[in-house]
């Protein structure tokens, strides 16, 4: 979608404030996010794009005002709300909370650094051929999906070259949908000069990772 | 992000609705309050930009190793037992003479949490995000990073699950040092690629 989160070369957002000695949290409630974002991702109710996807269809205005756990927070009920795993009732207490099943049970402590250190698994051992190779030029697609993509506003339409075929990955822009769709993965090169034309830098270089449904050959 | 409403500075509503979220996922079964507690534990105590210096001294020190975490960024931080979550697909790029690698996640947050922790709110915010891939060496100016004309910047965005570590190029006068002293060198904002790592004389300093 051509959400406010897909902010890539965007004027007026003010410098870059870096934060000295920062803590990683700044609040008990950011924590609790944190934390309940992950464990939630343990139960198997929804994966990591949509999870994403959550967050991006926060409202435009509200995004820029919040701080990122308030963007967390924000997509974590929208998710399981649209998962039927909880409802607005249930949340402000006017409802008594009913009970839910899900595919794999509450993360217990004693698993957090195991299940943690394992991660997940995003190659696929099946998919589409390759359509592409390394070091062919290839263009992003001039795509407007009102669905989830990882294709960046600012590299459609502009031409690349295929630096290093990462393989076999599940295609995020289909598993935000449910679906798994397996592709070819790609680092692509971008010239600065390509993508923002006079206003870049000769020599300076932007690199994506993008699947094979967002390009096409040149 | 943007605006008068500070991290630090919620809604009032954002902690009420926060803490009735963790009673409904408690009280349905969701989540267990100690394996949240877990969590933060984690990222509060163990897994931070500590493990990356450890990588990265490493890589100076050890020209083999260096070798294999260019060759396969996920299997040599597991030399180090560090793996998983934000990390599954590691990739490690190098800063030389000739090169400097930046990273930002244009599109969300994502950022090589085994080796660097959870990102710095600034990481996450739409500055960074909308400016670095248009503008590095301006960005990188604002951090202290001038580089000169002729080194070529390249901007890595994170729009897969492959997350990138800056591999900083090692300082001058650091000769014999030993993997501990050279990790005190190796910067979060080094490994994100929009600083340099420190000198010994800068370190001292700290």
């Amino acid at each position: 979608m051509d959400g406010i989160h897909d902010m890539g070369g965007m004027h007026g957002m003010g410098p870059v404030e870096a934060e000295e000695n920062e803590p990683v949290f700044h609040a008990d409630w950011e924590k609790r996010v944190f934390a309940m974002n992950n464990a939630i991702s343990a139960l198997g109710v929804r994966n990591i794009d949509e999870s994403r996807h959550a967050r991006e269809r926060m409202d435009p205005a509200q995004y820029l005002a919040s701080s990122y756990y308030e963007i967390w927070l924000d997509g974590l009920v929208r998710i399981l709300s649209e998962k039927g795993l909880i409802s607005t009732q249930e949340l402000s207490g006017v409802m008594a909370p009913r009970p839910v099943s899900t595919p794999r049970p509450a993360l217990a402590a004693p698993d957090v650094d195991a299940v943690m250190d394992k991660g997940s698994n995003y190659v696929a051992p099946r998919g589409k051929a390759p359509s592409f190779t390394a070091g062919q030029t290839v263009r992003a697609r001039n795509i407007h999906p009102a669905s989830h993509t990882r294709l960046p506003r600012y590299a459609r339409g502009h031409e690349g070259i295929i630096e290093t075929d990462y393989g076999l990955h599940v295609f995020a822009d289909a598993s935000a949908a449910g679906r798994s769709d397996p592709q070819h993965l790609y680092n692509v090169k971008f010239t600065s000069t390509e993508l923002w034309g006079p206003d870049g830098h000769a020599g300076d270089n932007i690199y994506l990772d993008l699947w094979d449904d967002h390009l096409e050959a040149v | 992000m943007a605006g008068d409403h500070k991290h630090n500075d919620p809604l009032p509503e954002t902690v009420l609705r926060v803490k009735s979220l963790e009673s409904l996922l408690i009280e349905k079964g969701l989540v267990e309050a100690a394996a949240l507690d877990a969590l933060v534990d984690r990222y509060e105590t163990k897994v931070g930009p500590k493990n990356g210096a450890k990588v990265i001294a490493r890589a100076w020190a050890d020209v083999d190793f260096k070798q294999r975490l260019l060759t396969d960024g996920s299997a040599a931080i597991a030399e180090f037992g560090f793996s998983g979550g934000q990390g599954e697909e590691l990739v490690a790029v190098e800063n030389t003479e000739a090169i400097h690698n930046v990273v930002v996640c244009t599109l969300c947050s994502c950022y090589p949490w085994p080796v660097l922790g959870l990102p710095p709110v600034w990481y996450k915010s739409a500055p960074y995000r909308s400016r670095v891939v248009r503008e590095p060496r301006k960005v990188l100016a604002e951090f202290g990073t001038t580089l000169p004309e002729t080194t070529e910047v390249r901007v890595w965005d994170s729009t897969a699950e492959t997350r990138y570590l800056v591999v900083p190029r090692r300082p001058p006068g650091t000769d014999g040092m030993t993997e501990d002293d050279l990790a005190l060198l190796v910067t979060r904002d080094s490994m994100i690629g929009v600083s340099v790592a420190l000198t010994p004389a800068q370190a001292r300093e700290i």
